[in-house]
């Protein structure tokens, strides 16, 4: 019998149609192989009971023909998702056995359509890093190592290993700065982040209200359009998220790309660029050249500005959105003599490292006195970014980049540890999506030397997701990746 | 006059301005779906946004939004079409997110005037700087447990409306007055229920002093939560006397926010303003600007009911009333309903009178609001009509009143009932007057010898003789003719 974990969505899909196997079995299938791989640390917690029940109901479903889009197929979530009665923590210790009493919209969506959810994944702490070492609960291994440990990418590390190692068909995660789309690139997997007010944000933890979005991470760009049109869809509850259709987005997949106008970013090429990434950028452009789209070079000169702003704006939210994690309410406390003391107490506890870093700086730059030179600033600089974007959307469709400067790296390494600057850096080309709220849509292209998937991402027009589909799935089409 | 603190020394003049936190009057909080009922068992109306628990986002409640715009419109203010909520950071038990959405650079409301009446008969117009809106924080209870605080969520996140003034205020009279018309026109609106004591609206006052004549402003002093309109006139009065004893003695003032002590009236020093907490505003992401257009403020505007001002004007013009009673009698918009439909087709001036005396009089002794008075305002009309008539004398009228609020009958039941109509039948008085005279020869003979005041006595002996029921002015006529 074919190993049930290695089907996509597609193909579980008309599997279970078709009875070749039943919700259960193939629930149990990953179960099995969550329990096989827990080395890899990609969960944080596994919920194999209501998974049970769940494909239980699928089947029962399937019988009856009453069957929902996603019906039965077995999912991971980010733990930065409130899930009711599920412990979500964002993975960090000041959320120690929190436990909602309520369903984020996104995974209640997945529930509505049928999805099975196999447990929490692993992550960052409260979504902040690009290794998935700052999470409580350790860092998630690659399952592309080889010698030496690797890390997944971050913050969506678990998530991004999980769906890579067969731990589950897809997993949601939420991507600030490319959160979604640096660990699908190191793990070799498909992952999009829709445009900011497509999906809601409403019972995820916030890292930074303005760039967060939720989206899916797949093992091809088929099973990206199906978990995203699940995913998607105007929340009366965030008010930031738009009222507008969600397209069938699958009905464009294979669609002709003749006459589509590709960019390539001149300033996304700088000296100095990884000729591996180099060449396969000009691979991944060639295949959509043949296909009949048309290459364009245009400009983002604000690009450079990109992290530094990103680097203002996502902590400065964060400061203030973690505030909440105060041990009045829920979650850790560690009581004090006095208010103050049990804040401090609690939080100096509750809260690693990065996360202590990133409140400080959010909380400088808000300052009274700094807040004119970096927050305002860094708003202004946002602005000449998304204005970028939109004149180079002029001239073309979508925008071909590559998704991160490096492949996956080992755990612990000693510069990043050192200096997190460097660590920052592995973000240059997919914070300024999110500071101007596009779709981007990450997907393995080829290997490095050490045999290390790379990923390149398409970045779309506003609420052009659909573009993106279309050209990411030609480009899958030809480039010949072949999953771990 | 001009308010003048006069000293052995100086004369000085008083500088005040005013904020004012008006609770608004809405069915659900501000930003969640929660119940704004007062005096429920505490944590009763307590959303998950409200409680600030992971992954919560607010929405604006529009029905807030419309109150804040109809008391801006109510205070002759400027409506905003843009303004932005932003998000005042600061740690506190009560402050479940670490920070309470308000406005900050972008409120609602711009500028408008109010007009204050004072006691010498003068008005003067106090300028209204902005109106902000906002969520109120919770209440924290530090006296049930030594040793522990408690937190009551209930009215985190009830909407407020903060409402700034421009340092118009020159007396505390000044203060007092425009807190009594603030409190009236947010009631007439249904806008805010203006009850100081529940804390429903709570006063800021900044007081600073300066010499008669002086220029400019010296260093002012927040005196904060003072919750009536008598501890506001007195906390500024005693606050200006404590910085001129200071000023006098060579002392400075430094910039500083003080509490009023309602036991002693005097304000007790809190914190240096330099010591403040940096609020470290900046916008909220959660909430897009907030958007109104011409047409949603003229509909707001064609809701507007007659604001006391005006419903003063037309009292005076339209009944004759004095400037002062009329004052008294729209300060609320209830008395000023009871006294119209009284007033409507009878004597209104009479009616005022009636109102203002027996009325209010018997009202305040028994201790009831005015929807629980037994006497209607169609028996006070129908009352103040049978005296017009002559049916009734005054006097008897006053028994009428007294039957009236007994047995909440209508007065020509009464005094149909019980046989009070005068009697105005020439022939029968006349009888009675013979009989008095008859009856008294001495005094007649004593009163024809010249002891003239003895008329006064006749006319209380024929009216008793009547049982009251005599038209007093037939009574004298008669007398006079029969006396020469």
């Amino acid at each position: 019998m074919t190993d049930l974990t290695k089907l996509t969505i597609a193909q579980t899909l008309s599997g279970l149609k078709n009875k070749d196997f039943s919700a259960v079995e193939l629930t149990n299938a990953y179960l099995k192989n969550m329990q096989n791989k827990r080395e890899l640390n990609a969960y944080v917690l596994e919920t194999p009971e209501i998974a049970l029940k769940a494909a239980k109901i699928a089947d029962k479903h399937y019988q009856t023909g009453t069957n929902h889009a996603l019906e039965g197929i077995p999912v991971g979530i980010k733990d930065l998702f409130c899930t009711k009665s599920i412990r979500s923590t964002a993975c960090s210790h000041i959320l120690d056995d929190f436990v909602p009493c309520y369903e984020s919209t996104v995974t209640q969506n997945l529930l509505n359509a049928g999805a099975v959810f196999l447990g929490k994944l692993n992550m960052d702490e409260f979504a902040m890093g690009g290794s998935n070492e700052t999470s409580f609960y350790g860092p998630v291994i690659n399952p592309w190592s080889k010698d030496e440990p690797l890390v997944a990418g971050g913050s969506s590390g678990g998530s991004a290993a999980a769906v890579a190692a067969d731990m589950c068909a897809a997993a949601t995660g939420t991507d600030t700065g490319g959160s979604i789309r640096q660990p699908a690139a190191f793990c070799g997997i498909v992952g999009i982040k829709p445009t900011y007010g497509r999906c809601s944000r409403w019972g995820i933890m916030a890292f930074a209200s303005s760039l967060d979005q939720a989206g899916p991470m797949t093992k091809d760009v088929t099973d990206a359009a199906l978990m995203l049109e699940v995913m998607a869809g105007y929340d009366q509850k965030d008010s930031t998220s738009t009222n507008i259709e969600v397209p069938h987005f699958a009905k464009v997949l294979g669609q002709d790309i003749k006459g589509l106008k590709v960019g390539i970013p001149r300033e996304y090429r700088p000296e100095g660029l990884n000729k591996e990434i180099s060449s396969l950028w000009d691979k991944a452009a060639d295949i959509l050249k043949a296909r009949g789209a048309e290459i364009v070079e245009i400009s983002l000169p604000h690009t450079k500005y990109a992290l530094p702003v990103y680097y203002i704006i996502a902590p400065a939210e964060a400061s203030s959105n973690l505030a909440r994690y105060d041990g009045i309410r829920y979650g850790l406390r560690v009581n004090g003599e006095k208010l103050d003391d049990l804040y401090i107490n609690t939080r100096t506890e509750g809260f690693g490292p990065e996360v202590k870093r990133r409140i400080m700086i959010g909380t400088y730059v808000l300052s009274a006195g700094y807040f004119d030179a970096y927050y305002l600033k860094a708003q202004k600089v946002r602005r000449l970014i998304k204005n970028d974007f939109e004149e180079a959307f002029k001239k073309c469709d979508v925008i071909l980049t590559p998704t991160s400067p490096v492949s996956a790296f080992k755990i612990g390494d000693e510069s990043m540890k050192q200096n997190p600057i460097n660590m920052y850096l592995n973000d240059v080309f997919t914070v300024s999506v999110n500071l101007a709220g596009l779709p981007a849509l990450s997907l393995p292209v080829g290997l490095d030397h050490n045999g290390l998937p790379l990923g390149f991402q398409l970045i779309g027009k506003a609420f052009d997701e659909e573009t993106i589909f279309k050209a990411a799935y030609g480009l899958e089409q030809d480039v010949g990746f072949v999953r771990k | 006059m001009t308010y003048t603190i006069k000293t052995a020394q100086n004369e000085w003049e008083i500088v005040c301005g005013l904020e004012i936190h008006c609770q608004i009057i809405s069915k659900s909080k501000i930003f969640s779906g929660a119940s704004t009922a007062f005096g429920d068992d505490a944590n009763e109306n307590v959303s998950f946004i409200d409680a600030g628990m992971p992954g919560m986002l607010p929405v604006l409640n529009k029905e807030c939004v419309h109150q804040a715009v109809k008391t801006g419109l109510g205070l002759n203010a400027q409506i905003n079409k843009y303004s932005v909520f932003s998000r005042k950071n600061y740690f506190y038990a009560d402050q479940p997110n670490g920070y309470q959405i308000t406005q900050y650079e972008y409120p609602i409301v711009g500028k408008g005037c109010v007009k204050i009446d004072l006691p010498d008969g003068k008005s003067k117009n106090i300028g209204i700087t902005r109106i902000h809106i906002e969520q109120d924080a919770a209440k924290s209870i530090h006296d049930l447990n030594p040793k522990k605080s408690y937190i009551d969520f209930n009215r985190a996140g009830v909407g407020l409306m903060e409402i700034v003034t421009e340092p118009d205020f020159r007396s505390p009279d000044e203060a007092g007055a425009f807190l009594k018309k603030l409190r009236s026109i947010v009631r007439y609106l249904g806008t805010c229920d203006g009850n100081m004591d529940e804390g429903s609206m709570r006063c800021d006052a900044s007081v600073s002093v300066r010499l008669k004549g002086e220029q400019g402003m010296r260093e002012r002093a927040e005196i904060k939560n003072v919750n009536s309109v008598k501890f506001a006139m007195q906390a500024i009065e005693n606050e200006a006397k404590r910085q001129i004893e200071i000023y006098e003695q060579g002392g400075t003032i430094e910039q500083q926010t003080r509490q009023f002590d309602q036991s002693t009236g005097q304000t007790k020093f809190l914190r240096l303003k330099e010591y403040a907490d940096d609020y470290r505003y900046f916008p909220e992401p959660d909430l897009p600007p907030l958007l109104l257009d011409d047409e949603y403020i003229e509909n707001i505007k064609k809701e507007m009911v007659e604001l006391p001002d005006a419903k003063k004007e037309r009292f005076i013009k339209q009944f004759g009333l004095t400037p002062y009673d009329a004052e008294i009698l729209t300060e609320s918009k209830e008395t000023a309903d009871f006294f119209e439909q009284a007033a409507t087709g009878h004597d209104g001036k009479k009616v005022a009178n009636w109102i203002l005396g027996d009325f209010f009089a018997n009202l305040n002794a028994n201790k009831l609001s005015l929807d629980q008075s037994p006497v209607t305002p169609q028996m006070i009309g129908e009352l103040v009509d049978l005296i017009s008539r002559g049916v009734i004398s005054g006097k008897i009228a006053k028994d009428v009143f007294v039957m009236m609020w007994k047995t909440r009958q209508s007065p020509s039941k009464i005094v149909e009932e019980k046989g009070l109509k005068q009697v105005t039948d020439t022939s029968a008085i006349e009888k009675i007057v013979d009989e008095v005279l008859a009856s008294n020869p001495d005094n007649l003979k004593a009163y024809l010898d010249g002891k003239t005041n003895l008329f006064g006595w006749f006319v209380g002996q024929t009216m008793k003789a009547s049982k009251g029921a005599a038209n007093p002015s037939l009574v004298n006529e008669l007398l006079k003719k029969k006396l020469g």
